[in-house]
Formats: structure tokens, C-alpha cells, sequence
């Protein structure tokens, strides 16, 4: 009904009472050509003294209004909208594209300077005080310190989150999609799991900071001893569940029916059915999942901040004093610089983090593709 | 073996919905035995009764007796589970496991159930099953590669060597050709009659062709109409109810006149 | 006649001579630590709720005056919440448009061999971490955005929101807001692009055969198709630029609430945690946790909405 009165509107407004064929096009040249002015034109205005981002926008107007008024007049007003909208979304794309391009630009400059500081994955920040930082900064020694407190933090604290929230998240979407029948429990699990996907990290962060400190106060203990690995990795455990039972729940639903009753008809039980028929079926799914979810919490800061404090040391266990990850690293060398007055070595250690860090998330990003493009069960098996 | 099936006065729900009503026949010993009728009329709900598959689907229950070699397998403690190793299953679409191999497909049955196999014990079970099923020739240089990468007919006579791998007495066959070309059809039915020697054989079918080639027995069911359960409205020889049927209603199904 | 109702797998001895393989135990092994799992779901989330609000409880019953700022915890954490929203706010400004059009690229605009790549490209974007957006706000995009912010209060410094006085390192709310704009656009775009191309093949060619442009056949299927799609991946983006914390610790620099989007001050509820929780003992702390709880709320709320949507628009959108 909407499509034909959207029709009827729009079609008295093209007088071509004769049925041919209109053959007018605009060259194909030309939609280059106007953007190559208009790049023109935001460097002239750039030079004449403009903000280069003003400058810019007033190009793109320009281009827009030029390539909107030829449409329009060479091939009537609708095809003139519809190139107007193409190039107002094409425009948004490439809007999109600048932040992420400037990111990595200014991650890889300044990160690459960074890694280049002698024994930057080998060595912690163990002495390293302003004193050294201002005489690096006068020239007067190498920079030194580095991250290898901070990989060996995340590592571990992402490790004992990754092995809290796999099996639980594992089981719980087994239990939705194999076992529950649609009732009450199963349901309030649904909506939770979907309240989980939106607490805040920091929240999180709170939530596994106050639980720890009550624990170790109802039992007597100091509750400093509350500050440590698990408790973050318990942190990013309430923001990583969510995410495994979604993804698994998913991959577990688009399992063929079949597949069950074949088993089940063989004799299978269920558990077995599920463990080996069902499981092994959605793996590569789930896998990539998990991996993308591993991604996710590697680079959260503000929920370990406030659970597993800031160390210089390098610290490999995770139930016993403070610990330091990679984006807590670089959120303090930012804030906190070792040497206040001179922050140049804070800020280069940091980028040189910022860059390993993306790094680590790119990797498991393509390894998480990687998982589900190999081991997806084939389609035909030629 | 003799194995003989005696469904007494089964009656089929889904929740609150009856779906069959007071089923009671009895499939003889190395038999085919084909269910014909319209759509949704109860013919598979009433298949899947007699090795208790109905219970997968939440809220279905079956009452009734169902003896299989004077078992009943809905008294008190039996496990469904060993029900199903008795009675294996053929579905409407080839289901391979697909992360599976044609051997690993084949073994599923030992395999899924945990058991352990030495190599030459696997290897004879792999090519009884696919000499049985009519497949060893054309598989027997790719065991390893997929089981999906197959025709479908070769996965519908895969899926046929892996339920009779287990050995179980009867065979169930939920319209196993619905979703193949008449050839491969043509190569099950063949297959049907091979197999009825060892098995006792129940068959679900649309096509009433395919029913008088294969079967010795068929039972008709039919719906009163929309809501109401399904029921089996006669049960014959195969040769009795195609050409010279008791009830009105079969006799206008099998000459094509609705359904 | 035997009336046996055959409910669930019952184990057992088996009574009518069918030989039993035994093995029953492993199913409710299974299923009981199933039904754990997700107990350990329920428990933690009320735990959460629990914890929150038994650590808060101090601060919100204290004297007003030994609250930071010395006039009680509401009034303590009413600033802090008006510019938690307003920078959320601001960031679905900029980022819905733009994402909502980068998703229709993807799905209708960009050519087919190209929009899978455009699509890993902007979840790259998604994938960085908050951290380094914060830091690459702080340190580029604030001070390269300060000659704007000096022209817009110069020649716009009559309306409120421009001026007076510019962040010398533009480490304003508007550059934290802006960032945060940034972050949540693959959020949104990524779920608008799922619904638009789930717009039904048949609508499509339906308006295309009616000779509707791509754009009158956008206008005419996917928007009302996806109408209630866009408004709940705008709510989730909302939910995410709420308790984001990162990018607003590093970029602002934080201080009283201010109507000047241009200059240092406010503040939002996750950067103010982030920033004292370390220091934090004592009343202070339980403050913090009471904004938490606060936050905890506010999402919550907004979540909720979001799901509200989709289903109160689900039976409408035309999937079946």
C-alpha cells in the first residue's frame, strides 16, 4: 500500500507522457573529475588559511550541490536524488574511515618508536623512577623499562577469566537450547544474560572488587588482600559470559534437528549426543566466538583498575598481589608519568604498548576469522 | 531372529493435542510393513512410537503398549535409549554427520556410545554395514573424506549402513526416498528387499507406488478432519488393499481420488 | 491395557526383559551441571545488585556534609549523571547518522566484492580497544580539533554551549564525546546492517519493479522494515556510550559541571570511578560504588527500552 502511494507521488512529477526509453547517462569520468575539484578546492582553501576539517566539509558541499544540479538536469529529479543519496552515503563511509586511519597512524608512529626501546618486552618498570626518565628525556641515558609485567598480567588475568566464563557460558547455552522447555527459569536466564550484556566494565570492575573485599572482610582477612589478578579476571568474566552464551547459544540453534534425531536414533544418550554430535557440529562457530570474546576483554582498562591495582613488578600469579595488564599500563603511563615534568619516555612506553596491544586484538580478531572460515563443517566434502 | 512388533491401542499426544488414536496392528517377522495416508494424518507420529523417538519433541507422550519379542518398551524403567539400539532409523532427508567421515559415519553408533573397537573389528563392521547398504563398491577407496561430500542417494544409503551397523531387529524408514531422484529410489527399494531378510522393516511412504513394490503389509491412516487425532482405518496385505480395499476412504485414496 | 505415560528418560532395572547398557547417570550428570551454569547467571547477577547496594548504602545514608562536596550523595551524583548523559547524548548525534548510512553502504551501496571487506573494516574499528581511542583522543584528535573549537567560540561564542574560554589541549567534553561518537559507530552500524539486509528480497524487487530508484526503493522497503532495528541498535549504542569509561578518563579533563562544551570540566559517572577508585577508601568508596549503582541503573533502563522496542515492533517488521 506504502509503496504505491510513494509512487503516486512521485510519478506525476516526471512529465514524460511519452513511453521511450530515456538513454541520457552522465559519463562515467565525471564523477571523478568533480571529486578531483573538489579535493582541489579544499586544498586551495586550506592554503588561503581555512581549518583544514572546515575546509574539507565546504569541498564536500560544494562537490555534493555540483554533482546533484548535473543529475537532476541531465536525468530528471528522482535518478538526481538517488545519485545525491550515493554520494551522501559514500561520503559517510569515508567519514567513518578517517578515525580509523588516523588511529592506526598515530598508533603505529609512535608505537613503532616505542618497541624500539631496548628490552621493552624483556623488562619491567622495576626502578625505573623519574630520575632515569629525565635524563633519558636530556639525552643523557638510554630510555629504559617496559611491558613485560604488564603481557604477563594480561595474559594471566585474561587466561583465568577465559577459564571462569568458557565452561559456564558453555553449559548455560547447552542447558537453553538442549534442555530447558521454554519455562520460567529458562526465560528469567535469557533476559539476565541479556541485563549482563549491558552492565558497564566498570561496573563489573566494582561489582568483583566489592565481592572480593567482603569475602576476605566476613572472613577476617586484610582487604587489601582483595587487590589481585582473580578478582579482575572474575571482573571480565561478568563481561565475557554473556558474550560466549550468546554467540554459543547461536550456533547451537542452527545445528540441524537431524543431526540430534540421527543420533538419538542410533542409540546415543543425550549428553553424548550433545557432547559429540552437536558440539563438534557448531565448534568452529563457537571457537571463533570465544576467541572475538577473548578480544574483547584483553583490552578492557577501567574494570581492571579498579580490581587488580597498578604494579611495576612482574607478578605470575594471579591469586597473590598486584597486577598490571596492557591498557592499564598505558592509561597510567599517560596520566601518571614516571617523571611528571618530563612525560616524553611515559608517553613513548605507552604507544609502544597501545600499538602491542592492537596488535594482540588484531591477531585474535584474524585468528577468530581464521577458526571460522577453516574448520566450518562442509558443505560438500570435495 | 524373529522379530515381531505388536502396537496395542497406542494413542499419540503432543501436549494437549491428540495426535493418533488407538493404534493397534501387528508387524510380522521379515516384513515390510508401509504406512500410507494424507498429510498429517499420523503416519510418522505413530513410526516414531516404536523406538520412543516421539519424546524428543517436548510434551509428547505415547499410552499404550508396543511389544517388540513380547517386550513391551513403554513399561516402567525402560530406557528409551535401548529401545532405539533395537529399533534403528532412516529419516526423510539423508542425515550424515557431518563432522564426520564415511567410516566415522558408519561407526557412529559404537562410536557416540563410547565403545572401543579394535581396527580389524571396525573395519569388518564398516564393510558389512556398506556391503548391506549397497555402498561398498562406490565408497570403498574414500572411508575418509566426508560423508556429506556424497549424492544424496549414496547418504541415504549411508545413513541406511549406519543404522544397521548397531544390528538392531527392525528398521524404521520415515519416507527415506521423499527428497531423492527416482534412481537412487530405485536403488533403496532395491535395497529394501535385501534388507527384509534380516530385519523386520516399517516403512512411511507418500508414494503408493513405491508402497505396493516394496511392502507385504500396509496400513492406512487418515484424519477426520482438522484438530481431530489420526487413525489407522485399515490394515491388509498390500495386494488386498490396493485392489480390493474394506473401507471407502482407502479405496479413494489408493485410486488418487484426494489426498 | 497399560496406561504409561512415557515422560522423561527414566533410569532404572528394566522390568519387561529389554537388556539395559546402563549409562543414565551420565545424562543427569550433564544436566544438573547444565542447570548450574546457569544458576552461577542468576547468582551473579543478584550478587551484582546485592553487592552494589550493600556497598553503596553507607554513602547514601550519610550525613550530607561528610559527602564529597558536603550536600549529600544525591546531589553529589546528580552533576556526574547530567554529564554522563549529555555526552552520550552528543556521541549518538554524530555517530547515528553516519552510522546508519556507513551500514547502508555496506549492505545496498557497496559493490558485492568489496562490502564483505568494508564490513571486517569497520568491525576493526569496533575491535580496537578503548584505551587507545582514549589515548589517541588525548594526545591527537583534542589538540588538532582546538583551532575548530577557537573558531566556533569566536563566531558562535553567544550560544552557551561554545564558550566562553577553550581547552588550551581541546580535553573538552565535546572531544570526549566526539570520541566516544567514534566507538559507538561500529556498534550501531554492524546492527543496522544485520537488519537491512535481512529487508525481504520480494519487497525490494518488488519497488525496483515498480520503477522506484535504489534510493525511493530504500525509502520504501528497508526503513520500514528496519525501523524498530534502528532504534533499539541506537539504544544499544546508547547503553555502551553510558558506561564507557576510558576514552572520557583520558580525553576530559574533568571539573565542575559546565553548560561549555569547549573548555575543561564535567565529568561522567565512569570516568569519575576510574579516576578516584584507586585513591578511593573508606565513605569515598562506597560513594563511587553508589554512582556505579547509579550507572548500573541508568543502562539498565535504557537496555531494557531497547529490547522493549524490538519486541513491541517484532510481530510488525515484516519477517514472516
Amino acid at each position: 500500500m506504502t509503496q504505491q502511494q510513494h509512487l503516486d507521488q512521485t510519478l506525476p512529477e516526471q512529465p514524460d507522457p511519452s513511453r521511450v526509453l530515456r538513454t541520457a547517462s552522465l559519463p562515467q569520468w565525471l564523477v571523478w573529475a568533480l571529486a578531483g575539484a573538489a579535493l582541489l578546492l579544499a586544498l586551495i582553501l586550506t592554503l588561503a588559511g581555512l581549518h583544514v576539517a572546515l575546509a574539507v566539509v565546504i569541498s564536500y558541499l560544494v562537490f555534493l550541490a555540483a554533482w546533484t544540479a548535473i543529475s537532476i538536469t541531465r536525468l530528471g529529479r528522482r535518478k538526481g536524488i538517488n545519485n545525491l543519496w550515493t554520494a551522501i552515503v559514500v561520503g559517510a563511509f569515508l567519514l567513518a574511515l578517517l578515525p580509523l586511519i588516523s588511529v592506526l597512524f598515530t598508533v603505529i608512529t609512535k608505537g613503532v618508536q616505542g618497541i624500539m626501546i631496548p628490552g621493552f618486552f624483556g623488562s619491567d618498570m622495576v626502578g625505573v623512577t623519574g630520575l632515569q626518565d629525565q635524563a633519558a628525556a636530556r639525552g643523557d641515558a638510554p630510555i629504559i623499562g617496559g611491558i613485560q609485567h604488564a603481557l604477563v598480567g594480561t595474559l594471566m588475568i585474561t587466561l583465568v577469566a577465559t577459564i571462569i566464563s568458557v565452561p559456564i557460558g558453555l553449559l548455560t547455552s547447552i542447558y537453553l537450547v538442549e534442555y530447558s522447555s521454554k519455562g520460567v527459569f529458562s526465560r528469567a536466564i535469557t533476559f539476565l544474560v541479556d541485563v549482563m550484556t549491558g552492565i558497564p566494565s566498570i561496573v563489573a570492575g566494582l561489582f568483583a572488587a566489592a565481592m572480593m573485599m567482603g569475602f576476605y572482610q566476613a572472613t577476617g582477612q586484610s582487604i587489601q588482600k582483595a587487590t589481585m589478578g582473580l578478582t579482575a579476571a572474575i571482573a571480565l568474566s561478568v563481561l565475557m559470559i554473556p558474550v560466549v552464551v550468546r554467540t554459543t547459544e547461536e550456533m547451537l540453534r542452527v545445528v540441524p534437528n537431524e543431526l540430534r534425531e540421527a543420533s538419538y536414533a542410533l542409540g546415543v544418550r543425550k549428553w553424548r549426543t550433545i557432547m559429540q554430535v552437536v558440539i563438534p557440529t557448531a565448534i568452529s562457530g563457537i571457537a571463533s566466538g570465544v576467541t572475538l570474546a577473548i578480544a574483547r576483554v584483553a583490552g578492557e582498562t577501567a574494570p581492571i583498575l579498579v580490581t587488580a591495582g597498578v604494579a611495576v613488578q612482574t607478578n605470575w600469579n594471579p591469586f597473590q598481589n598486584w597486577m598490571m595488564t596492557l591498557p592499564v599500563f598505558i592509561y597510567r603511563q599517560l596520566t601518571h608519568p614516571t617523571a611528571p615534568s618530563q612525560p616524553g619516555p611515559s608517553e613513548l612506553r605507552a604507544w609502544g604498548a597501545a600499538l602491542v596491544l592492537i596488535l594482540i586484538v588484531m591477531a585474535l580478531n584474524g585468528i577468530a576469522r581464521f577458526i571460522a572460515w577453516k574448520f566450518a563443517p562442509k558443505k560438500s566434502g570435495r | 531372529m524373529s522379530t515381531r512388533i505388536d502396537a496395542r491401542n497406542v494413542d499419540v499426544y503432543y501436549g494437549d493435542f491428540h495426535a493418533v488414536e488407538g493404534v493397534s496392528l501387528v508387524m510380522e517377522p521379515r516384513t515390510v510393513t508401509a504406512f500410507i495416508g494424507p498429510s498429517g494424518c499420523g503416519k510418522t507420529t505413530f513410526l516414531r512410537t516404536i523406538n520412543r523417538m516421539h519424546e524428543v519433541i517436548p510434551g509428547a507422550y505415547a499410552t499404550g503398549e508396543i511389544l517388540i519379542n513380547d517386550q513391551n518398551i513403554y513399561a516402567t524403567g525402560v530406557d528409551p535409549v535401548d529401545v532405539r539400539t533395537m529399533v534403528g532409523m532412516v529419516f526423510q532427508r539423508p542425515n550424515p554427520f557431518p563432522t564426520m567421515s564415511i567410516k566415522d559415519n558408519v561407526l557412529a553408533g559404537y562410536k557416540l556410545n563410547g565403545k572401543k573397537l579394535s581396527a580389524s573389528q571396525a573395519d569388518d563392521i564398516v564393510e558389512k554395514a556398506l556391503r548391506g547398504a549397497n555402498l561398498w563398491t562406490e565408497v570403498k577407496d574414500r572411508l575418509g573424506l566426508p560423508g556429506s561430500g556424497l549424492s544424496g542417494g549414496q547418504q541415504q544409503r549411508l545413513c541406511i549402513a549406519r543404522a544397521i551397523a548397531v544390528e538392531p531387529d527392525v528398521l524404521l524408514m520415515d519416507e527415506p526416498c521423499s527428497a531423492l531422484d527416482p534412481i537412487s529410489t530405485l536403488a533403496i527399494e532395491d535395497l529394501i528387499h535385501e534388507l527384509k531378510e534380516t530385519f523386520t522393516i516399517v516403512i512411511v511412504t507418500h508414494n503408493m507406488q513405491q508402497a505396493t513394490r516394496v511392502s507385504d503389509k500396509t496400513g492406512f491412516f487418515n484424519i477426520q478432519g482438522v484438530g481431530l487425532p489420526g487413525h489407522l482405518v485399515e490394515f491388509d496385505t498390500t495386494e488386498k488393499i490396493f485392489s480390493n480395499p474394506r473401507d471407502e476412504a482407502t479405496e479413494r485414496y489408493v485410486s488418487g481420488q484426494f489426498g | 491395557m497399560s496406561q504409561v505415560q512415557t515422560g522423561p528418560a527414566q533410569a532404572g532395572p528394566s522390568q519387561s526383559g529389554i537388556p539395559s547398557r546402563g549409562g543414565g547417570t551420565g545424562d543427569t550428570v550433564f544436566k544438573v551441571l547444565t542447570v548450574v551454569a546457569a544458576s552461577i547467571i542468576l547468582a551473579v547477577l543478584f550478587f551484582v545488585a546485592l553487592f552494589l547496594v550493600l556497598n553503596s548504602l553507607p554513602a547514601m545514608t550519610a550525613p550530607a556534609e561528610t559527602v564529597s562536596g558536603g550536600r549529600g550523595f544525591w546531589v553529589y551524583v546528580l552533576p556526574l549523571v547530567i554529564g554522563t548523559l549529555i555526552s552520550a547524548f552528543i556521541a549518538l548525534l554524530f555517530a547515528t547518522p553516519v552510522a546508519i548510512l556507513v551500514a547502508l553502504f555496506i549492505s545496498h551501496f557497496a559493490p558485492q566484492r568489496i562490502s564483505k571487506g568494508v564490513g571486517y573494516t569497520i568491525d576493526l574499528l569496533a575491535a580496537i580497544p578503548s584505551v587507545v581511542y582514549g589515548a589517541w583522543g588525548m594526545s591527537f584528535f583534542g589538540p588538532a580539533l582546538v583551532p575548530l573549537y577557537q573558531w566556533l567560540a569566536k563566531y558562535l561564542g553567544f550560544i552557551p554551549i561554545f564558550g566562553p574560554g577553550v581547552s588550551g589541549l581541546g580535553r573538552s567534553l565535546l572531544t570526549a564525546s566526539l570520541v566516544l561518537a567514534v566507538m559507538i559507530l561500529p556498534i550501531i552500524t554492524s546492527l543496522c546492517r544485520e537488519i537491512f539486509v535481512q529487508t525481504p528480497t520480494l519487497h525490494e524487487e518488488a519497488a525496483l519493479a515498480l520503477g522506484a530508484t535504489k534510493w525511493e526503493m530504500i525509502l520504501m522497503t528497508v526503513f520500514p522494515f528496519a525501523r524498530a532495528g534502528i532504534v533499539s541498535s541506537v539504544m544499544l549504542g546508547l547503553g555502551r556510550a553510558l558506561g564507557e569509561t576510558m576514552a572520557i578518563a583520558l580525553v576530559l579533563s574533568p571539573g565542575p559541571l559546565t553548560a561549555n562544551l569547549l573548555d575543561t570540566g564535567n565529568n561522567t559517572i565512569p570516568a569519575e570511578i576510574a579516576l578516584n577508585y584507586p585513591e578511593a577508601f573508606g565513605l569515598r568508596q562506597s560513594e563511587l560504588i553508589g554512582a556505579g549503582l547509579v550507572l548500573f541503573v541508568l543502562t539498565f533502563l535504557v537496555n531494557m527500552f531497547a529490547r522493549w522496542i524490538v519486541g513491541r515492533y517484532s510481530q510488525f517488521s515484516g519477517a514472516n
